[in-house]
């Protein structure tokens, strides 16, 4: 199909990982695909995701981050240019930027999609409705579409033919009334790696039977190099804070591997983690829900079995690393 | 300060979604249908923003008749009007068109909806709303100060907040945390029913997206369930690493 293009996010110079995703996927339905940035980028490294061409795109009013200003000068290039199609990556940055460019250019937005393809010349992608419960064949009714990419559903891979991607610059009209949002502070998490971005995540659920006992769960984390999740239940409770929550009213992650502590598993929770690559469960009721999604499964006390996995974890680092 | 406060009706968390036969259609027969939860914290922020500063709250959903339920909801928790469009046909930019006509018609300040509507999940309404507006818009707010025309807010991001600061007029979506909804009082409840609903003529809007296929995914896996043996606890770490390649 004709060309597409790739919103690349970055902070602090550095791209975040679905623009890489993006860029996989956009490499398979498109042998031209061009690469939008905010400001300067690291080009060569975009190339070898598969942008053929990079478009850094530069005004003064840019350098403070506006989705208002940003999704002007993007629409403003989309409309100068002959493609139609845009991918975004479904980060918090993404799904707020992507809607607000899909009608600036009148386009159809199809979010949080698993699955992409191309049917000549149109687009057609899989995205899951209602927590996942069920999935939707979508396509845009439109000319123009714009497409958030749910993260980790699509694998970031480098391209062995790729080139140094030709670089040029777009200049777009900018206002101040474009930007009557802008961000101003980033506060980070320190030392606590959040749920969407890690590769692991071990989350705790009532199984647990009060904070305290998060301890394990955070020390199994440690041992994987994994966040620390929770599950409604205990986020209501007020064990864990709402930022760990996982399911259909917290975040819905996809990481390589999910492992569920003392979690039942009732659907709103598979909600949030059923696209996961592999699934993983400990659980003392070999009855729990939980078990009919997972991979692999332990079904034992928690307080029993969570300090030998801890332990024989270690030893395979260790094995690893010796 | 004119505050639009956008609820949707939608099926209950727990709710089991199915598709018919060939899968052109969802089965949403039987279904219960709850105000969406993220809306209620939509609600709550209108009438604090509202206590804080004066003005009208008004309640708005785009559905069908048995959506006026949510509307009674919000007119008891304290908003002070509720409007319909009656149309349960559009699609999210269709919705989207409804709400920004009416914003405008309200002259609204300040439009606040929940962070997504827990349907299609789609995290996309605060966005196009605001551009159909020309207005600036934050998603996913769990912290909102204003002050005069001067807005102040946090948003969840991966791994942290945002502070960002913009001005009135704004659209904003909301997540859980940045307030505790209020329940509404037995006589406001009763005094809601009672209490009149705008119905809004319905903007047409050419749909820009089409479902067209439906399926209920299989959530099998390898089901590979172990008891908790020493043996066993090392088996399952074993396939977790040489099996699954995941740790």
């Amino acid at each position: 199909m004709s060309t597409v293009a790739v919103y690349v996010e970055q902070r602090s110079g550095i791209i975040k990982r679905p623009t890489f995703e993006a860029l996989t996927a956009a490499r398979s339905l498109s042998e031209r695909v061009v690469a939008l940035s905010i400001g300067a980028c690291d080009a060569e490294m975009l190339g070898a995701y598969g942008a053929t061409e990079v478009v850094v795109v530069e005004h003064p009013l840019l350098r403070e981050y506006s989705s208002q200003a940003v999704a002007v000068a993007l629409a403003q290039y989309l409309r100068s240019s002959d493609i139609r199609t845009l991918l975004v990556g479904g980060t918090a940055q993404g799904k707020e930027l992507a809607p607000r460019i899909a009608v600036l250019v009148e386009a159809g937005y199809m979010p949080d999609c698993i699955e992409l393809s191309s049917d000549g010349n149109a687009i057609v992608a899989v995205r899951p409705l209602y927590a996942g419960k069920v999935r939707a064949a979508v396509r845009p009714l439109t000319d123009r579409v714009v497409v958030a990419l749910r993260p980790n559903m699509f694998t970031a891979r480098t391209t062995e033919s790729a080139a140094i991607p030709s670089v040029s610059t777009f200049s777009p009209t900018i206002e101040d009334r474009d930007r009557r949002v802008v961000l101003k502070e980033i506060i980070r998490n320190e030392g606590k790696l959040d749920v969407l971005e890690a590769d692991i995540v071990v989350s705790g659920g009532r199984g647990m039977k009060g904070p305290e006992h998060f301890v394990l769960i955070e020390q199994l984390a440690s041992a994987l190099g994994g966040a620390v999740g929770a599950s409604r239940a205990v986020v209501d409770a007020g064990w864990r804070p709402h930022s760990e929550q996982v399911g259909q009213t917290g975040k819905t992650v996809s990481p390589n591997l999910y492992i569920a502590c003392g979690i039942s598993g009732a659907v709103q929770h598979l909600a949030g983690m059923s696209s996961s690559k592999v699934i993983a469960a400990i659980n003392k009721d070999k009855d729990a829900p939980i078990f009919k999604v997972a991979d692999y499964g332990i079904v034992g006390d928690v307080f029993e079995v969570i300090p030998k996995l801890i332990e024989k974890i270690k030893a395979i680092k260790q094995a690893a690393t010796s | 300060m004119n505050i639009l406060v956008c609820i949707s009706y939608v099926p209950d968390t727990a709710a089991k979604i199915s598709t018919i036969a060939d899968g052109s259609a969802l089965q949403l027969d039987g279904v219960k249908y709850i105000l969406n939860p993220y809306d209620e914290f939509a609600i709550e922020e209108a009438l604090r923003q509202r206590e804080k500063h004066g003005g009208t709250v008004v309640a708005l959903t785009v559905g069908s008749e048995s959506a006026k339920e949510i509307l009674r909801t919000a007119l008891a928790m304290g908003a002070d009007r509720a409007a319909i469009v009656p149309s349960s046909s559009l699609d999210s930019f269709g919705v989207a068109v409804n709400i920004a006509a009416y914003a405008r018609t309200m002259n609204a300040d300040l439009v606040l909806m929940g962070r997504q509507s827990i349907d299609h999940d789609s995290f996309q309404m605060a966005s196009t709303v605001a551009a159909l507006l020309d207005l600036p818009s934050i998603s996913v707010v769990s912290k909102l100060d204003i002050s005069d025309s001067t807005v102040r807010a946090e948003r969840d991001i991966e791994g942290g907040k945002e502070i960002l600061e913009a001005t009135l007029p704004i659209v904003i979506s909301v997540q859980k945390g940045i307030n505790e909804p209020r329940y509404p009082k037995l006589p406001d409840i009763m005094k809601a029913k009672s209490k009149p609903i705008e119905v809004v003529e319905i903007q047409t809007a050419p749909p820009r997206v089409e479902m067209f296929q439906f399926s209920v995914p299989q959530l099998k896996r390898l089901g590979k369930i172990f008891g908790d043996s020493d043996e066993e606890i090392a088996e399952f770490v074993r396939l977790l690493h040489e099996e699954a390649k995941v740790i």
